[in-house]
């Protein structure tokens, strides 16, 4: 029997959890000397008060959604997969080597094949970890936080040795080919009628992610295979009981996960700096892991989230650059969000689930 | 290479396997508990920051020390909190500590300091000096010994040697005292331990602080011996690097000592050369960054035995009612 209602589940924990975090981050501020109020409006107008500030915002969004669906489809299944920001660094080599060294006719199908490409590398980047968890038990935490480590060294080592054009000191690889360049949303939205910021990077890969969402919602709640993986995380042992192996889940969802994890790259490759470089992630898989918390690892929870971690991101740039407050309180406002939304969860629901309890025995 | 090469080669290893170590024993204690814990490279941050912080302000580097444990116990608490208190995901909760200090280390030193979020460099007693063992100088001149006693055992900081006394220290606790069997009783098989009517939370939260009191010396190690002063990021993943020397050390203290020299060993050859030659094939930097990971994946993978960890290990206890 739940304790409480849904509403109380999906709204009102996640809301007090933020709400804590906020206040926290609020004290953090003060604490450096500096105004909380005149931060939250410097980052208000800097992030949402222009289509500029929106084009960065939604910008960051798009790579939100992607690792955050990644996050949340292996939670589905019981896994946490901490390994987001190694597939991406492979999605984006993924997309470095297709968009470099096959010449491409039309952005529209360079982007179908950039799909794929950058999902495959994602998801082969997972694959290892995966078997690993399937067959011998290794935790699938220490395997995916260990292969990011070598994604570095591996990217490290093509874009220094192998991928750099001659003559270049930069480990970066050359510049994708006019013919693959993406169009921006001021590209989209300008035949529509609707004016849009020109140098703000937000593509139409905003539209891929979006489609991603409703695809994973329609995975894991609408199809036999998304009954099976919910069934799996909620139980293992339940679920092979039910006759469902515990190997193909396990390797079907983390090859999912890894799979939208590198596909973020053609936002970030792709469709902003069209070309690799060396930190090219930014941290963007780790985000996805308190995206995928606040967003309860729903689909729609996650695409909310992302946009709110968007909005942090640009408001954060924005702060750094007008203001003696570093980027990094993103990371700290980052971790509370973790910390309350994940690891303190119950540190909420506990008093919540209490109160609910005490009501319905008075309304009886 | 000629042997002082050599001998120099080693003495860097010692100085770098030594943060490793002191964290891989702090995620000894913790794990062998069963609480698992991601976040010694935070707690390690962490602690490097205050303790140049608190080395800077305050000129003594013991008080330096000091900080840097105050520090690491403040996050190793919220850990105990998160996954004892309140039974949450000791996972997510290493997650957030990471993060936590990742940023909270640069916001407090650019507050403090306004110097691009590093401490000021530390001078004299504000640092950790080499320490000289009795007769360094005079047996110098010895061939072979001589060198190898006075570049390789002796001239490290006191904290090297705190750090290789804690090996048969942490062996003493964990398999020679009662407190050390509660301990990897509690990580096993904590309803046993609740029955025998031992504390699980206390016993928990005990194994939490030590593992504190470790990194925090791990971290002071870093900004206050190893180096002098704070910058961003500074522990650069060596708290996973020790993460994967517990895991390859299969959760025993002297293994993890072996481990942590042979990592030590590789991050300093890789220090010194930039691509080593065998022959006809060049192994090139990355590889030797990388490989610490890849040994481990090869160890998890089951090559050499399986690596079996505490079996409570990431499960919150909860009492029988």
């Amino acid at each position: 029997m739940d304790v409480m209602p849904k509403w109380a589940e999906v709204i009102l924990v996640p809301l007090i959890s933020l709400i804590l975090a906020a206040i926290l981050s609020a004290l953090v501020i003060l604490a450096i000397g500096e105004d909380p109020v005149a931060a939250v409006n410097l980052m208000v107008t800097g992030a949402l008060g222009s289509t500029y500030g929106w084009g960065y915002t939604l910008y960051y969004a798009t790579n939100f959604m992607f690792t955050g669906l990644a996050v949340a489809v292996a939670f589905h299944a019981g896994l946490f997969n901490i390994g987001g920001e190694g597939q991406a660094m492979l999605g984006g080599l993924g997309v470095a080597l297709i968009c470099l060294f096959i010449p491409w006719p039309h952005w529209s199908i360079a982007l179908i094949a950039a799909v794929m490409a950058s999902a495959v590398f994602g998801a082969a980047w997972a694959a290892l970890p995966a078997y690993l968890q399937a067959k011998r038990g290794s935790h699938i935490v220490i395997t995916t936080i260990m292969f990011n480590f070598i994604a570095a060294a591996v990217l490290n080592y093509m874009l220094v040795n192998v991928l750099r054009p001659p003559r270049s000191m930069d480990p970066s690889t050359a510049r994708f080919p006019e013919a693959v360049h993406l169009p921006s949303l001021h590209d989209m939205l300008t035949p529509l009628g609707i004016s849009f910021s020109k140098s703000a990077p937000a593509n139409i890969s905003l539209v891929i992610a979006i489609v991603a969402c409703v695809l994973v919602w329609l995975l894991i709640w609408r199809t036999p295979l998304g009954l099976e993986i919910r069934s799996f995380g909620k139980s293992g042992r339940a679920a092979r009981y039910a006759g469902i192996g515990s190997v193909r889940i396990t390797m079907i969802a983390m090859l999912i996960s890894g799979a939208l994890a590198g596909a973020m790259a053609i936002n970030n490759v792709m469709g902003e700096a069209e070309r690799l470089v060396l930190n090219a992630v930014e941290g963007a898989g780790f985000i996805g892991i308190a995206v995928a918390l606040m967003g309860r690892s729903h689909p729609f929870g996650v695409f909310l989230a992302a946009i709110l971690f968007g909005f942090l991101y640009q408001g954060g740039a924005e702060l750094a650059l007008w203001t003696d407050i570093p980027r990094e309180l993103i990371v700290v406002i980052q971790a509370l969000v973790i910390l309350f939304t994940g690891a303190l969860d119950n540190m909420v629901r506990m008093p919540l689930e209490r109160l609910f309890l005490a009501a319905r025995k008075t309304g009886a | 290479m000629d042997f002082l090469t050599f001998i120099q080669i080693l003495d860097s290893t010692v100085r770098l396997a030594t943060p490793l170590l002191l964290a891989c024993l702090a995620g000894l204690f913790s794990e062998r508990a069963g609480i698992f814990d991601i976040g010694l490279e935070g707690k390690m941050l962490a602690a490097a920051m205050f303790s140049a912080a608190a080395a800077a302000v305050s000129g003594n580097v013991w008080i330096g020390l000091a900080a840097g444990i105050g520090a690491s116990l403040f996050l190793s608490a919220i850990h105990g909190l998160a996954s004892i208190t309140f039974r949450g995901n000791q996972l997510i909760s290493g997650v957030a500590i990471n993060f936590l200090a990742a940023g909270v280390t640069v916001l407090v030193a650019q507050d403090w300091f306004q110097q691009g979020g590093r401490t000021p460099q530390l001078q004299g007693a504000a640092r950790f000096e080499g320490f000289d063992l009795p007769f360094a100088e005079a047996l110098g001149s010895v061939p072979i010994f001589g060198p190898t006693y006075a570049e390789l055992v002796s001239g490290h900081s006191i904290l090297v040697y705190i750090a290789l006394f804690a090996v048969p220290a942490t062996w003493f606790v964990l398999y020679r005292t009662r407190f050390g069997l509660r301990l990897r009783a509690v990580g096993e098989n904590p309803a046993a331990v609740d029955t025998a009517g031992v504390s699980v939370v206390g016993l928990r939260y005990a194994a939490v602080a030590i593992c504190g009191v470790l990194c925090g010396i791990a971290g002071a190690y870093l900004a206050t011996a190893l180096q002098a002063g704070f910058v961003k990021d500074m522990t650069a993943g060596r708290g996973f690097i020790a993460l994967a020397a517990l895991i390859f050390a299969k959760w025993r203290p002297w293994t993890a000592l072996w481990t942590c020299l042979l990592f030590g060993f590789l991050q300093a050859i890789a220090l010194r050369y930039q691509n080593i030659e065998l022959g006809p094939v060049t192994l090139p930097v990355q590889l030797m960054d990388a490989l610490p990971y890849i040994l481990v994946v090869i160890i998890l993978a089951g090559v050499g035995g399986k690596a079996i960890p505490p079996r409570a290990g990431g499960e919150p206890y909860v009492k029988e009612r």
